[in-house]
């Protein structure tokens, strides 16, 4: 049974650059919830979790994390938040633990802490051959995985990643989903945008689809069936109906 | 398709990226600005011709027979601006090693590699002599207008010496991949590209001070000691000389030397070079192992960031390439203050200048490091402290670091002359905070490799930075040596930082 409390509620939050991007977005996602946000290229999934993450300013509408108004206290909703976007940026002349001591230096966590976190994390990730060589030789998924353990060294309330899967082998999704199952376990939230619909329908607790900026679906993976009419097609096929709906209706 | 239309062909493509590169370099890539970048290249051309005859005028009238000193001080400028167009055929070479753009699509192509990179080889050396034609015009404008049409011929030795410098570039890139490996060969080629140009200037400045004591490294060319040394007024290693004041013979000699050379070196690395493209693709860089330091450690948020600034500082080749340039430029100033020692030189004073503007160059280029090129800005972004703290400690640690550098100098400064330390010392400040700031008021989000173009994302912050620190330079060389002129020239100077904060974008 997951605790009802929010971990993000958005309130008609509102983003226009050339065109309208997040069109007065209400969502809601539960503290150890693992939450996937699905949606057409184009649909408004980035710029809405750039918004929460802080790094996009809101036209209109409010966030709060976990009962923080992000955009009155921005520095206390980014000290429980983590963010990783689908093109890990890392520093190429610093070797994995060294960024790991970085972040957790700018989250202010103590080094008695982080020093041994920040090894189980990179070694769990199948990094441990490379704790002490600089990231510049790192195919995308090592980096992806650097940027990720960047992520969860400083413990954070909610986790917010962009297509974290994009880049990475068999092995290395394994791992990056076991270690994101296991934070949800102990009550860390996650939001997660991707386009591997297999992923969302195993791992998320809810998922959110979105488009044009408006979320047009939210629910249990039987939920949206129901919504749907048909209990025994897929969380694709759904999509896809869900999405041509609405390109029809716009 | 045949040997030859691929030839043409890849030739045709190469001139086009080329072409597009140049004009993006000048656009800074925005569209609708390609106009108003020919109207000011083309001003910016005509003004060139005024220091141009400043410098340059006074020769337009030389004739044959030379004596050996007009002669070595001809082919001295000219061994310099080999020396220069050199140092950009090594950048162009490393770039065409290690940028992976295109290679992986031509070397997946049915065409012959060695052709292929032949054409490629023969684009850098067109590349090079390109940009030296431009540079030159103004100057052999001048020559001919001045001198008449014989001067044209300094055109073809400009042609014929970009030749043969793209033609020693590419042999001495490949001999280093052998020697060295891909991945120390990007370095080291990234800082002889650097030091070569300035290392030539810097070395005549020496031996001028070391034997007459002064900065000018014309002392040195033009002294009997240089005329003695000097091969005989027939020998080949006038042939530069004579061919830009318009000998036919030897400039139809120069072209066909460079020619071959280029030749050779086509012939001979053509077919290797596709091997070097692949060990340098294949392998970006090799495991480089950071030094086992205490990365975690207690502090405050700022301090990580400055941490990580410094490290980052360290490991940079441009940095490294760049702080032995600043190294190399003070040696002459420092060696000219060892010798004021024992000769209480008046010319001690010149080296304020140099040192100031020093400071405010490298200044400008740690800034745009720290402050523009954030390899992981939304971490930084994510991070809960306020931008204005980030912003602060970053430049922290430039000044920080021009403090570091700057020190020895002006404590033994200190030593000679205590006042003209404290002019020193204040015009570093005040140069390295003016191109600080400068950055910070045009700061744009980039990946710290773009640091080469940082130039084009404001020409007029570039402008305003290199203004500044000339501003500056002179303002505290007339603050010691006539103090009114001083206050005028920081007054304009400071007028030109006020100017450009109005005009800046980001006026916080």
């Amino acid at each position: 049974m997951k605790p009802n409390k929010s971990a993000l509620a958005l309130r008609g939050l509102t983003k226009r650059f050339d065109r309208l991007a997040v069109d007065a977005l209400d969502l809601t996602v539960r503290t150890g919830e693992f939450y996937a946000l699905l949606g057409p290229n184009g649909a408004g999934k980035t710029t809405t979790l750039r918004m929460v993450a802080g790094l996009l300013r809101p036209d209109a509408g409010s966030v709060s994390v976990l009962g923080i108004d992000a955009l009155a206290d921005p520095v206390a909703a980014k000290q429980i938040t983590a963010w990783v976007s689908d093109e890990p940026m890392i520093y190429d002349k610093l070797t994995p633990l060294e960024y790991l001591a970085f972040v957790a230096g700018l989250w202010g966590i103590d080094p008695e802490i982080s020093e041994p976190s920040a090894h189980d994390l990179l070694v769990s990730l199948g990094l441990e051959p490379h704790l002490h060589e600089r990231c510049e030789g790192f195919s995308k998924g090592m980096r992806q995985k650097v940027a990720l353990a960047g992520a969860l060294v400083h413990d954070p309330r909610l986790i917010i990643l962009d297509e974290p899967l994009t880049g990475l082998d068999a092995v290395s999704a394994r791992h990056v989903k076991g270690l994101l199952g296991d934070r949800v376990r102990s009550g860390c939230t996650v939001i997660m945008t991707t386009h591997i619909l297999e992923v969302a329908e195993r791992m998320a607790d809810r998922i959110g689809v979105i488009a044009s900026g408006r979320l047009i679906a939210e629910g249990t993976l039987s939920e949206l069936r129901q919504q749907n009419g048909r209990n025994d097609t897929s969380l694709e096929d759904m999509f896809i109906a869900l999405v041509d709906t609405e390109a029809a209706a716009a | 398709m045949s040997s030859s239309a691929d030839l043409t062909w890849f030739a045709r493509h190469e001139i086009r990226l080329a072409w597009r590169e140049g004009l993006a370099m000048l656009t800074a890539g925005r569209k609708g600005r390609k106009r108003t970048a020919i109207i000011g290249l083309i001003v910016f051309a005509a003004i060139m011709h005024l220091p141009a005859y400043a410098v340059i005028g006074r020769f337009a009238d030389l004739q044959e027979p030379l004596d050996k000193s007009t002669l070595i001080v001809i082919t001295a400028t000219i061994l310099l601006a080999w020396a220069l167009m050199l140092s950009q055929a090594i950048e162009s070479v490393t770039r065409v090693f290690y940028a992976r753009a295109d290679l992986d699509l031509i070397m997946s192509s049915p065409v012959a590699l060695a052709n292929v990179f032949s054409v490629r080889i023969a684009a850098i050396a067109l590349q090079v002599i390109a940009m030296a034609l431009l540079l030159s015009t103004p100057f052999v404008d001048v020559l001919v207008i001045g001198g008449g049409w014989r001067w044209l011929a300094a055109f073809g030795v400009v042609v014929a010496i970009g030749l043969s410098a793209a033609a020693v570039a590419i042999a001495i890139t490949v001999v280093l991949f052998r020697l060295i490996g891909p991945s120390r060969t990007r370095l080291v080629a990234q800082i002889l590209a650097a030091v070569i140009g300035a290392g030539f200037v810097i070395a005549l400045q020496i031996a001028a001070i070391l034997s007459y004591g002064t900065l000018s490294r014309f002392a040195v060319l033009t002294s009997d000691a240089a005329a003695a040394f000097a091969p005989a007024l027939d020998s080949i290693v006038w042939w530069p000389a004579r061919a830009a004041l318009g000998d036919g013979e030897a400039l139809l000699g120069l072209l066909a030397g460079g020619l071959v050379l280029l030749g050779a070196v086509m012939a001979i690395f053509s077919p290797r070079f596709a091997d070097t493209v692949v060990s340098a693709s294949a392998n970006p860089a090799t495991a480089q192992q950071g030094l086992r330091t205490k990365a975690f450690r207690a502090g405050s948020r700022q301090q990580a960031l400055r941490w990580k600034e410094f490290v980052l500082l360290k490991r940079d080749p441009w940095l490294l390439s760049q702080s032995l340039m600043q190294l190399l430029y003070l040696v002459p100033p420092a060696l000219l203050l060892w010798k004021s020692f024992a000769d209480s030189d008046a010319a001690l004073v010149l080296i304020t200048p140099v040192i100031v503007m020093a400071a405010g160059q490298l200044a400008g280029g740690l800034a745009w490091l720290t402050i523009s090129g954030e390899d992981a800005p939304d971490l930084v972004a994510t991070a809960p402290l306020p931008a204005s703290r980030v912003t602060r400690a970053k430049i922290e640690v430039v000044l920080i670091a021009i403090a570091v550098i700057f020190a020895p100098l002006l404590m033994a400064l200190a030593w000679a002359a205590p006042l003209q330390a404290a002019v020193t010392a204040s015009g570093i400040i005040i140069a390295a905070a003016s191109a600080t700031a400068i950055q910070h008021w045009f700061r744009v989000q980039a990946r710290r490799s773009q640091f080469r173009r940082r130039q084009t994302s404001s020409r007029f912050a570039t402008f305003a930075e290199a203004f500044s620190s000339i501003g500056w330079a002179a303002t505290a060389v007339l603050a010691l040596a006539l103090p009114v002129a001083g206050l005028i020239s920081g007054l304009m100077t400071a007028a030109i930082i006020a100017v450009t904060w109005k005009i800046s974008p980001r006026r916080d």
